[in-house]
């Protein structure tokens, strides 16, 4: 007997929620909650994470991002322009800073930015120094394409509008393209914080001192001192969220808005 | 230099107007010459209505003649300007023509008011507050005072034109080029557009435009040039080209523009 369109969406549904149901139960049943308790959900001890976690945690993680993103933002503009640019070896040389530092593990740069570069030249810099480099070199070849992409995007009537009114190049470019152009890539430059945000644990490698702690480090310090098994990090990882979660809300709102304006 | 000047022409005018001269202009698009000799003249306080079928090159020559395209061999005049001089100063020469295009390219980031004032502070280094007087003068000249405040994306087409009119005229051009002004513009608005301009020719602008409103062309033009494969084909009076062509090339191009049958080839 032939079902009808109505009949067989609702099969699907029941069908859908059952393998569902399965697989929660499997996982409750297959849980180990005692050890989870200790080891995994054991708010009990963490209070001595407090009140630090957020005072030199929370507060590093959001200067190095911070500091990362503002070299990455103004790296990334100088390599989207030079991408777009009429000479070819700054297209050549753009070209080929973007794909090696979008190639590489970012955890390779802080620890050449780290270790590498000072033992070569011998100089000593300082934590903070490392973070907004290693960061901002990194973002700036994940930025430069976000933005390549979205001078690409204003339309070529703009530039010869404002070049038929006398503009120079460079000033059509500040005055008139480049700001139509950021609103553009605001909903994906707010994701580029995002991945930056994550990517500041990488300072670990580094060796901090307790002041230059960021959240991951807490997390894993907190877990062989506390006695909470991996609680520490949890607690960590929502405080990660605090940060990525109002700017995914942010990107949505761009989003949403440059499609109104757009119509 | 900039002050609007009393022009000594036999129009009523308030503008200071510059002519243009096109000396054999040839352009090509690789082994596409699109341009093929073009000479034209256009006197100071003069309009100038270029018409031909789609593809004849006729926002190609308005492009040339204010470098948005390179011309390939030949030479244009405005004002005191040799515009294909290697050594001119694009810019400066660009300050005396005004553009119009089909598309309006408004800036869509700035209002209506920024869009008139952002190149006289800009490029001219004007005040703001002088930008702005010279811009709302220009925006109630061509009747959007009132909508000064406004984005281009919440004014209608012709609204829209009529503010690109008004951003050109506020760097103070000394010739406007318009580029089917109206082709895109809804019906009921291109008579405010239309308007706009025949006054722009009352007050002696120089104006080169390419258009399809064959009734702007007869009232308003003094000369009609018709274009068609990348020359010139014929030009003359207005009223003569229009109503008494001698080529047939312009019969059969003024015939299918003026039936009503053809509209949708008109538009
Ligand atoms: N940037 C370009 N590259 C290559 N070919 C071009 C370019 N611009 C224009 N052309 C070609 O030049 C020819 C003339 O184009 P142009 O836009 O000047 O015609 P037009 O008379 O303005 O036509 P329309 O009435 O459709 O606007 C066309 O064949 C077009 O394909
Ligand atoms: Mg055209």
């Amino acid at each position: 007997m032939a079902m009808t369109a109505r009949q067989r969406a609702r099969v699907s549904l029941y069908v859908q929620a059952g393998i569902f149901v399965v697989a929660m139960v499997a996982l409750i049943l297959a849980t180990d909650w005692e050890t989870i308790s200790t080891s995994v959900f054991n708010f009990g001890k963490i209070g001595p994470m407090f009140p630090d976690i957020i005072l030199v945690g929370l507060k590093n993680t959001l200067i190095y991002t911070a500091l990362g993103f503002m070299v990455g933002l103004s790296g990334g503009l100088l390599l989207a322009l030079m991408k777009l640019s009429s000479f070819p070896l700054y297209r050549w040389l753009a070209t080929g800073y973007i794909e090696f530092f979008r190639g590489i593990p970012a955890l390779l740069v802080f620890i050449a930015f780290g270790y590498g570069v000072p033992l070569a030249f011998g100089v000593s810099w300082n934590v903070t120094v490392v973070a907004m480099i290693s960061l901002g070199m990194v973002a700036a070849a994940y930025i430069a394409e976000t933005l390549r992409a979205g001078l690409q995007a204003v339309p070529k009537g703009q530039m010869e509008a404002a070049r038929s009114l006398g503009m120079p190049q460079w000033r059509a470019m500040i005055s008139i393209v480049i700001p139509q152009a950021f609103r553009i890539v605001l909903p994906p430059l707010t994701n580029e914080v995002i991945l930056l945000t994550k990517d500041s644990s990488l300072i670990y490698v580094l060796g901090l001192t307790a002041s230059q702690y960021e959240l991951t480090k807490f997390g894993r310090d907190g877990i062989s001192s506390l006695g909470a098994g991996l609680t520490p990090l949890l607690v960590a990882g929502a405080f990660y969220l605090v940060i990525t979660i109002p700017l995914s809300l942010l990107a949505r709102k761009f989003e949403s808005r440059s499609a109104r304006t757009k119509r | 230099m900039n002050d609007v000047v009393q022009n000594a022409d036999d129009r009523s005018g308030a503008v200071k107007a510059a002519g243009v001269s096109i000396t054999d202009l040839r352009k090509s698009y690789g082994s596409n010459e699109v341009l093929k000799g073009i000479s034209l003249e256009v006197k100071p306080g003069e309009v100038v209505c270029l018409i031909g079928p789609s593809g004849s090159g006729k926002s190609t020559l308005l492009r040339c003649v204010n470098l948005l395209e390179q011309p390939n061999v030949g030479s244009v005049h405005v004002g005191g300007f040799e515009a294909t001089d290697p050594d001119v100063d694009i810019d400066k020469m660009r300050r005396k023509v005004g553009m119009v295009f089909q598309q309006f390219n408004l800036f869509p980031h700035l209002s209506a008011l920024g869009n008139c004032t952002i190149s006289q502070t800009k490029v001219l280094k004007r005040s703001q507050a002088d930008a702005s007087a010279v811009a709302m003068r220009n925006l109630e000249r061509v009747g959007l005072g009132h909508l000064s405040d406004r984005f281009p994306d919440e004014l209608s087409g012709g609204q829209q034109q009529r503010v690109a009119i008004a951003r050109a005229l506020s760097m103070d051009p000394e010739l406007m080029l318009f580029d089917e002004p109206t082709s895109a513009l809804d019906p009921e608005t291109v008579g405010d557009v239309l308007a706009v301009m025949r006054n722009l020719a009352k007050e002696g602008m120089t104006m080169l435009v390419v258009t399809h409103e064959m009734g702007f062309a007869r009232e308003v033009a003094d000369r009609v040039v018709f274009m068609d494969g990348g020359v010139v084909v014929e030009e003359g009076v207005a009223e003569q080209v229009i109503s008494a062509p001698t080529h047939a090339r312009t019969k059969e191009f003024l015939r299918r523009v003026l039936d009503p049958t053809h509209i949708d080839i008109a538009e």
